[in-house]
């Protein structure tokens, strides 16, 4: 039995290690004076200092967060209420909702992206920062509505009688009484379609133009070359992510205790 | 309550728009030939005819199904192990490294991928390493093992995710009855724990298998031109050469042999556990 746990723990030891000495390579390489990825030379902060005096930089961060937010805002909003629409409208409709949702998650993220591309071309809508921000929100309702529709299958069907024989308007039960019903997985799906915006790439590649670029978009662009500024970004990232878990983690252990 | 069913009526219109008119397009322009107006259409079926008759595409295809598809056994073999010793933990242990594995899985695929970079290159971590024993300086940037080795990497969480979702449901007390009615371990593995884990190891090939075969900044950043994969094929297409109708082709037939894998796969489990 002890060689048995052993075995165990090395396995995913090394698993951990495999996940996580990438990611702390490039931390330490984020602070490498030379412009090496492959020889540390000394301590120093030059990545740091020429990512924030570059401007296209600072825009693709800004144009990323931005994106992110409003595509979350718009998403979650949209998605919570087509999946109140849809739990109470007909089944053809259900299906057909369901059917076409599931196009951009079972599809390869390629054929979004190039379906999104065409689509704006053959309107043309000139691609930039508002066929971004709208393929962002076309992949993200979806996610949206797969974390909600487990909430609004689990509410009691009479709630909403009740709220309108006490005298509530249809908008007034919704907003009071069903939508706080809902809150968890709206805000699970709020997260989801945060993290999915944030991080794209393939489809955003495909429908930005106009000097319109995400994080995503940079580092690719800038891995065909050697620069250790993406170091220094992915390091931000991953410090933020970090804290943002952290925070997060305190939050949620606290309410725990408070529930019990 | 017809008042609320009419909320969805947006949605409907805004995905008919932006969901199913971009994939009739992609269609469109696959049967089409370029340099079309609106109301002169000529259909053709040139594009797929032109795919099908050429020997590098078909390689490409078939490297990237070959990928893909080694992709996919690592991610099992790997994943499978993972999310069993997990499942076997106390449940603050287990959910402490379901979090661990998590987490990266936040980062950027990019960014992760990126910083193999200088860990594969020719005078990498691993290469130093190498050369500090005395071994000889191996190439593993721009090969296919690189490729395959950052699939793995940013694939097999969802590999593990899945397993141990279904492992963690799992009834405790079957894998008991079945010991105390004189199985041996391993008995017990194959007959109860693998069958009951099956669905979880099938939605995770599907999590693993659909992104590698469609990848295309994986094989660019750590193959360099060395591996061609079909995404690469299709990013070459619309955004290099402007061949639309080529590229939507291309795109469709990937999709149509994605979709045809995944209801293979679905095929298979199901007859498996008849």
């Amino acid at each position: 039995m002890k060689s048995k746990l052993n075995l165990r723990k090395v396995y995913l030891t090394i698993l951990m290690l495999f996940f996580y000495l990438p990611i702390l390579y490039m931390i330490i390489f984020s602070f490498n004076s030379s412009k090496s990825l492959t020889k540390f030379t000394g301590f120093s902060l030059e990545w740091y200092e020429s990512l924030f005096t570059n401007s296209t930089m600072i825009e693709a961060i800004y144009y990323t967060i931005i994106i992110a937010v409003i595509a979350t805002v718009v998403s979650t909003i949209v998605g919570t209420l087509a999946c109140i629409g849809l739990s109470k409208s007909r089944k053809i409709l259900k299906r057909f909702v369901e059917q076409v949702n599931q196009l951009p998650i079972l599809n390869p993220e390629i054929v979004t992206a190039i379906g999104l591309m065409l689509f704006f071309a053959s309107l043309n809508i000139e691609k930039g920062f508002l066929t971004l921000l709208l393929s962002h929100i076309v992949f993200c309702i979806p996610y949206v509505m797969l974390s909600v529709a487990p909430r609004i299958r689990k509410l009691d069907p009479n709630l909403l009688d009740a709220a309108m024989d006490l005298g509530a308007s249809p908008s007034y039960a919704l907003v009071k009484v069903i939508v706080p019903q809902l809150m968890p997985g709206i805000i699970a799906g709020a997260l989801i379609a945060f993290t999915m915006s944030f991080d794209d790439f393939v489809i955003s590649y495909f429908v930005t133009g106009n000097g319109v670029n995400n994080i995503s978009i940079m580092v690719y662009t800038m891995s065909k070359r050697v620069n250790p500024t993406i170091n220094a970004l992915s390091t931000l990232i991953v410090v933020t992510i970090a804290m943002v878990m952290f925070v997060y983690y305190i939050f949620d252990k606290k309410s725990k205790v408070e529930k019990k | 309550m017809k008042l609320f069913s009419r909320l969805v009526h947006p949605y409907v219109v805004w995905i008919s728009i932006f969901v199913l008119a971009p994939m009739l397009l992609i269609v469109l322009y696959a049967t089409t030939t370029s340099g079309n107006g609106t109301l002169t259409l000529q259909f053709t079926a040139d594009n797929f005819i032109r795919f099908f008759s050429d020997e590098l595409f078909i390689n490409v295809l078939i490297n990237s199904l070959e990928i893909a598809v080694i992709t996919t056994l690592i991610c099992i073999a790997i994943g499978y192990p993972a999310a069993y010793f997990i499942s076997k933990m106390n449940a603050k242990q287990g959910a402490i490294l379901i979090l661990l594995i998590t987490l990266p899985m936040l980062i950027n695929m990019l960014v992760r991928t990126n910083a193999w970079i200088g860990i594969l290159s020719d005078n990498g971590v691993i290469n130093n390493v190498l050369g500090f024993f005395g071994f000889e300086e191996v190439k593993m940037m721009y090969t296919r093992f690189a490729v395959i080795l950052g699939m793995v990497y940013n694939f097999v969480p969802f590999m593990i995710l899945q397993i141990h979702a279904s492992l963690s449901k799992m009834d405790k007390s079957l894998v008991e009855a079945s010991n105390d009615l004189g199985a041996n371990r391993m008995q017990t593995f194959l007959k109860i724990t693998l069958p009951l884990s099956m669905p979880g190891v099938i939605s995770g090939i599907t999590l693993v298998f659909l992104p590698a075969v469609s990848s295309f900044f994986i094989p660019k950043l750590l193959g360099g031109g060395s591996e061609l994969l079909i995404g690469n094929l299709i990013e070459t297409y619309f955004i290099t050469t402007g061949d639309w109708n080529f590229g939507s082709a291309i795109s469709l037939i990937m999709a149509i042999i994605i979709m045809f894998s995944m209801y293979l796969t679905k095929k298979v489990d199901k007859g498996g556990r008849d």
